[in-house]
């Protein structure tokens, strides 16, 4: 019996009862595909009694690695059939390369299973998994104020070098950014007071309304978001970083806690630096909404600063800037917090990034409802 | 295959960041189908000259040539079609954290041919199971240890047959044995596939197996001292720098014994 296959490169022949021989010939180069072992195939299931499979390759002139592949899945169909699979008739390197490939046998306990999670177990590890990132949280939560407090006693390992640095990074460089945001948002601010207290003839409330909004809510939450995801993130990346390189685990064998060290610095610098780049914020974003007013509505320079300066009240002000401060603390603890608890490959790092913005912003937004609650119930 | 058939030539090559001169007036020539390996001690620039060969570096002086033509004076498209014809194995595998294990070595595939995905699956199965990482496909580099991270990193490298393998430190950080077989595979690779495969290491023993040459750098007079077969090169060479590495820094110069 003789028959060719879907492959010119092979020829399968019945030289014995018992035995069939492949010849693999010319430049196999790119030729072989991985249904080429159908031929393999069909000769071993056609053949009764079939007892060894065997190999001839004196015309072969060319090859790649396909042909190694090919052999291995013929190899594998002998086994399932139980046949001899004899590799003598293959040149020395072919047979080398396939024993190799061969050489480690498949750990059989290595593949992962896919396994279906039921739904309603699926709901229940998720819930167990949130009560676990809870508890972390709160770990954490609680390092933190065991570091700041032994800061407060002088017996944190920590350096004021590194709180400056850090100072240096997210205060007097963000001054760009934060200054562009909060002028466009006192901008807008003004613009959509003005449409609607024009209609009542109350321009000169505009100040008022941008005073107030600012100075209380919008100063310190744009401020906060726009930290958030400029040194929150850094953070994050950074501490993920330091993981991924053993960085903290080095640290944690000389004895050093990571939260003194790594974390405690970045939290006393943001909650240092936020009421200053608060305060500046307000300032600039009351200037936008100076500029829309001079220049748009009937106001004078003069009438529109008086009357700010009347509307803003000094519980306003701290009460903003004590927030800003808040906020920095949450920035710092959501991108530190996302940072330690990050994976050991690029990915995580990037994940642990993402992750450190979202907690920081809803951490921000809910903190400041929560705020407005407390504030009302005051009178502040 | 011709086996005199030169096929990397490095001419007069001068490595540097910026002005700081990392080595001068190198030139070597690496036969096809042979096992070249750059020796020297920590810092002398290895690596360096490894980045210069796979082209992820400009040289600032010299060239280097592959089949006769310079690296940096091709075009785009040349130049990606060559590097195609390059496998690196970086020092510590430098496997995609995102993927897996078999979407590491298929990304090759994918991208450079145009087979269908059960021939692609097939060959990474089969480049997996010769670094011995047969049942692993699944895993994520995170999943498994360094050293076969390693081993990943060598199958993705062999995924596409190249011509050249460039090799970073490949037995740092495996164990005696794993070294020994990555040996092996590099030797069979050379033998079967007519692979050229370019070695950094500054281990002895695997520089006695494998080589059939070598250049030594030195990194006080920042220039190479010799080239040649390092056995032969310790039975013959005077030079008192190289012999002192070859036989760790035993006169007497049995250490080559110890290290095989």
């Amino acid at each position: 019996m003789t028959a060719t296959g879907a492959n010119s490169n092979l020829l399968v022949e019945k030289v014995s009862p018992g035995a069939v021989l492949i010849r693999i010939s010319g430049n196999c180069r790119g030729q072989l595909k991985s249904h080429s072992v159908e031929v393999a195939r069909q000769a071993l299931d056609q053949t009764s009694g079939l007892k060894c499979l065997s190999f001839e390759t004196t015309a072969l002139t060319g090859w790649d690695s396909r042909l190694i592949a090919f052999l291995r899945n013929c190899a594998e169909l002998c086994r399932e059939r139980n046949v001899e699979f004899r590799d003598e008739g293959l040149t020395d390197g072919i047979r080398r390369l396939l024993r190799l490939a061969q050489a480690v046998p498949e750990r059989s306990d290595a593949r992962h299973a896919s396994v279906r999670i039921p739904f309603l177990q699926g709901i229940g590890e998720h819930v167990l998994k949130g009560s676990a990132s809870t508890r972390e949280w709160f770990t954490f939560l609680g390092e933190n104020i065991v570091a700041l407090a032994n800061l407060l006693r002088g017996r944190a390992q920590f350096r004021w070098a590194d709180a400056f640095f850090v100072m240096e990074q997210c205060g007097p460089q963000a001054l760009g950014i934060v200054a562009l945001i909060n002028f466009l948002m006192g901008l807008i601010l003004a613009f959509v007071g003005a449409v609607q207290l024009m209609k009542f003839g109350a321009s000169i409330y505009v100040a008022d309304l941008v005073g107030i909004a600012t100075v209380r809510e919008m100063g310190c939450v744009m401020t906060g978001i726009i930290l958030c995801g400029r040194t929150g993130a850094a953070f994050a990346a950074q501490l993920g970083t330091m993981k991924v390189n053993e960085e903290i685990s080095a640290l944690e064998t000389f004895g050093i806690s990571p939260v003194e060290f790594l974390v405690l610095p970045r939290m006393v610098a943001l909650i240092l630096v936020m009421p200053f780049l608060c305060a500046f914020a307000d300032l600039i974003s009351i200037a936008g909404g100076f500029v829309v007013s001079i220049s748009m509505l009937d106001v004078s320079a003069t009438e529109y600063l008086n009357r700010t300066i009347h509307a803003i009240q000094l519980k306003s002000f701290l009460l903003g800037i004590g927030k800003g401060s808040f906020f920095g603390f949450l920035v710092a603890y959501a991108g530190c917090l996302r940072g330690m608890q990050s994976g050991y490959s690029a990915a995580a790092v990037g994940e642990a990034t993402t992750r450190s913005v979202v907690t920081g912003i809803t951490a921000i937004i809910a903190s400041d409802g929560i705020f407005a609650i407390l504030c009302n119930a005051l009178h502040i | 295959m011709n086996t005199d058939q030169i096929k990397i030539e490095i001419q007069n090559l001068t490595m540097a960041y910026g002005s700081f001169v990392v080595m001068r007036d190198i030139t070597a020539r690496v036969k096809q189908g042979s096992v070249f390996v750059i020796m020297g001690n920590s810092g002398s620039g290895k690596s360096t000259l490894l980045r210069h060969m796979i082209g992820l570096q400009r040289p600032t002086q010299g060239d280097v040539l592959y089949d006769g033509r310079s690296f940096w004076r091709l075009d785009d498209e040349a130049r990606r079609a060559q590097l195609r014809k390059y496998g690196v194995l970086f020092q510590s595998g430098a496997l995609w954290s995102s993927m897996t294990l078999a979407e590491n070595v298929a990304l090759p595939l994918i991208e450079y041919t145009d087979w269908s995905a059960a021939d692609c699956e097939d060959i990474v199965r089969l480049k997996l199971a010769l670094v011995g990482l047969n049942g692993f496909e699944d895993y994520y580099p995170a999943e498994i240890s360094g050293g076969m991270r390693k081993r990943a990193g060598l199958a993705r490298a062999m995924a596409l047959d190249p011509e050249i393998l460039f090799f970073d430190e490949p037995s740092a950080g495996l164990d005696p044995i794993s070294s020994r077989n990555l040996d092996q595979l590099i030797l069979e690779l050379r033998d079967s596939l007519g692979t050229t495969v370019v070695v950094v290491t500054h281990e002895l023993a695997s520089i006695f197996m494998i080589a059939d040459d070598a250049i030594f750098l030195d990194a006080d007079t920042r220039t190479m001292r010799v080239q040649g077969n390092p056995r032969e090169l310790l039975k013959h060479s005077h030079d008192t720098k190289l012999r002192a590495f070859l036989t760790r820094g035993d006169p007497s110069g049995t250490a080559q014994s110890d290290a095989l």
